[in-house]
């Protein structure tokens, strides 16, 4: 019955593209617009290529191996971005896995169950957390959130100790601090979107659920959620990018380790923290290009990412269809 | 208007005596961080003293310093750590390491003892430091450092490490000790503005190091000496090559530089220097000048350099660096004259 009203929404087959007369204005109009879309694309292009540029030396000395080797001696100038690549990915996701379920609840609560003016109040002060500096995050990290995480850590590793992510030394700094900094982070991104798309949903879709006798879950699940999936997903894909490229907040809590484990307790280290660590003191050609190849490794990350999400996106929405 | 300014500041500038510098030169340079706030003083002295000259100063870290002094987009560099061979082969033309001050490392510590007061005194060796940052100590109540530290009420606790994560002239200096008096450190780590560290959590900047030491029970760490000051962390007392333990100060720094033999050409290290009061972690931090100059910027940091030594020395200590010993200072004024 879900399935049959989720597709109700779904919009009218598109029409073919009216083409009018083009006048001289719309000449210059289109081409202005075209030479604004052509010049972002440039620049991600031009931004690789002085990437790929800057880091030759590495990718010469390493290899692929550069990927996946997790050595990082700027002594021996021998550099592998493994642990850095593993450190933003697991964060990110830790922190994913944590802010969504949260996010997507409090939106729903704000846009389905919360009065209106409490609703946007709340909303209010939630888009206000987005605009905290993210050096503000980390101290407020560094002071507040390490020491409880090292004073919670030994209770975990007693209950939940036999499993890898919970073993290790309570050191308070490490992956669990930077993935709660992160969610807090990404939180107002997820609940802020989510909530707009959720207020999105055509009243009379609900109304004609409610009549027919559904709960209030059995609406949010079986209209408002489907209807906002795009929505939400795109917002969950915005969180994960601002994720990746976060450095401040994280290099004050994660402990800044290149080494790669599973513990959320142990130290690690990420990319764009690792770049802003050690860029200014770089002396040599091989370390400075082996910097600049670890950055040419995340923007690579969050194309990849960026694409799968696409992906996803349209294989969802097909689906539904 | 402009021709009676510059009449003005020439006049102004005769008046105070100084011959090379011509009115309304600008002076470019960049590099080291840690000896910023003593630099930026003497730039703004000497800009008060002497009105036509302007030094600008971006301390954007010794590798950016170097990088851009061969580039030649500055006047001067800074650094740290003295250039490589390799380096200074890449530079056009002759140039100069110029001792400007001293600094220390100061290797700091949190730990209560088993009476559950914080251990304020340490004694340590360079032996002991090299293998708690090998992550071959584990403990507090290690036999060596119990031998090191007789009366003193060690805990059984684990040693926790915590180092710098970005790359520092600070950082360099601590490993170039350790590579000094330990020969596994400099087979298995080397010294670089940056290391792959064995074991420890990494904490950006002095005050990063020390915000996890403050939080993290029985850890060990090392910042700047003024840092450690300014913030009265506990500090290690290390021995020395005379076989003394010296707590980091100005004085026990300067001493270092005065038992070190000094080379003409400036590049040296003054870890673990001999000197009974010699404080073994400390160096110096240079100023990197071409010999030749372009017309009319050679007069003006020559004279610059002079200033330096005669009345920038005495500033100094008021930020915590530790001016250059006598010996030092006559052969930088020597080595100045070479500036063209």
């Amino acid at each position: 019955m879900s399935a049959g009203l989720a597709e109700a929404p779904s919009p009218a087959p598109p029409r073919p593209r009216l083409s009018p007369v083009e006048g001289p204005g719309d000449r210059r109009f289109r081409h202005a617009v075209f030479a604004a879309a052509a010049v972002i694309l440039l620049l991600a292009a031009a931004i690789g290529a002085e990437l790929a540029w800057n880091s030759r030396l590495a990718w010469k000395a390493e290899g692929l191996r550069f990927l996946w080797s997790s050595t990082w001696d700027p002594v021996e100038e021998s550099f592998g971005a493994w642990p850095f690549l593993f450190g933003t990915l697991y964060s990110s996701f830790l922190a994913l896995a944590i802010s969504v379920p949260l996010g997507v609840g409090s939106a729903i609560f704000l846009a389905e169950l919360a009065p209106r003016r409490i609703s946007d109040a709340a909303t209010f002060l939630i888009e206000l957390l987005a605009a905290v500096p993210s050096v503000v995050l980390g101290l407020m990290g560094v002071f507040v959130l390490v020491p409880a995480v090292r004073a919670v850590e030994p209770a975990l590793a007693r209950w939940l100790g036999f499993l890898p992510f919970f073993q290790g030394h309570a050191y308070g700094v490490g992956m669990l601090s930077a993935a709660l900094i992160l969610s807090v982070m990404v939180l107002p991104y997820i609940t802020s979107i989510s909530r707009e798309v959720l207020l999105g949903v055509p009243m009379p879709l609900k109304e004609a659920m409610l009549a027919l006798g559904a709960t209030r879950w059995e609406v949010v699940r079986g209209v408002s959620l489907p209807y906002a999936r795009d929505g939400i997903v795109g917002a969950v894909f915005l969180a994960l990018g601002r994720a990746l490229g976060e450095t401040m907040a994280v290099t004050m809590v994660i402990g800044n380790t290149p080494k790669v484990s599973w513990s959320l307790f142990a130290p690690g280290y990420t990319m764009a923290a690792v770049i802003a660590n050690e860029f200014a003191e770089a002396t040599s050609d091989a370390y400075l290009h082996a910097l600049v190849a670890v950055g040419l490794a995340l923007f690579g990350v969050t194309i990849v990412i960026n694409g799968l999400a696409r992906l996803l996106i349209a294989r969802v929405t097909r689906r539904s269809a | 208007m402009t021709k009676n300014l510059k009449t003005f500041v020439l006049a102004a500038a005769a008046a105070l005596g100084s011959a090379g510098a011509s009115a309304q030169t600008t002076l470019n340079g960049a590099g080291a961080t840690f000896p910023y706030p003593i630099y930026s003083k003497w730039f703004d002295m000497y800009g008060k003293a002497y009105p036509g000259v302007r030094i600008n100063y971006q301390s954007i870290g010794s590798g950016g310093g170097i990088r851009q002094f061969t580039k030649k987009t500055v006047d001067f560099g800074a650094s740290d750590g003295p250039m490589t061979a390799k380096q200074l082969y890449e530079v056009d033309g002759k140039s100069i390491h110029v001792p400007t001050v001293l600094g220390a490392v100061a290797v700091a510590v949190n730990v209560k003892g088993t009476d559950g007061k914080d251990i304020r005194a340490l004694n340590l060796d360079g032996a002991a430091l090299t293998d708690i940052f090998l992550g071959k100590i584990h403990a507090w109540d290690d036999e060596r450092l119990k031998e090191l530290n007789p009366g003193t009420a060690l805990p059984g606790s684990p040693v926790t490490v915590i180092h710098r994560s970005d790359g520092s002239g600070t950082t360099y200096c601590f490993v170039d000790y350790l590579s000094a008096v330990s020969p596994e450190w400099k087979k298995k780590v080397g010294v670089a503005t940056s290391v792959d560290w064995p074991v420890g959590l990494g904490g950006k900047g002095n005050e990063g190091v020390a915000g996890l030491l403050v939080q993290t029970p029985s850890s060990i760490g090392y910042v700047e000496l003024i840092y450690a000051k300014q913030n009265n962390l506990a500090v290690a007392a290390m021995k020395n090559k005379a076989g003394k333990f010296v707590v980091p100060s100005v004085e026990g720094v300067t001493a270092a530089a005065a038992g070190a033999k000094v080379p003409e050409d400036f590049r040296v290290s003054i870890v673990d220097a001999p000197g009974a009061e010699s404080y073994p972690i400390s160096t110096f931090t240079w100023l990197l000048v071409n010999e030749k100059n372009p017309a009319g910027k050679g007069a003006v940091i020559k004279d610059f350099l002079k200033w330096m030594l005669a009345d920038g020395q005495k500033a100094a200590a008021d930020l915590g660096y530790a001016p250059l010993p006598e010996n030092v200072k006559k052969m930088v004024a020597a080595a100045v004259e070479r500036v063209r």
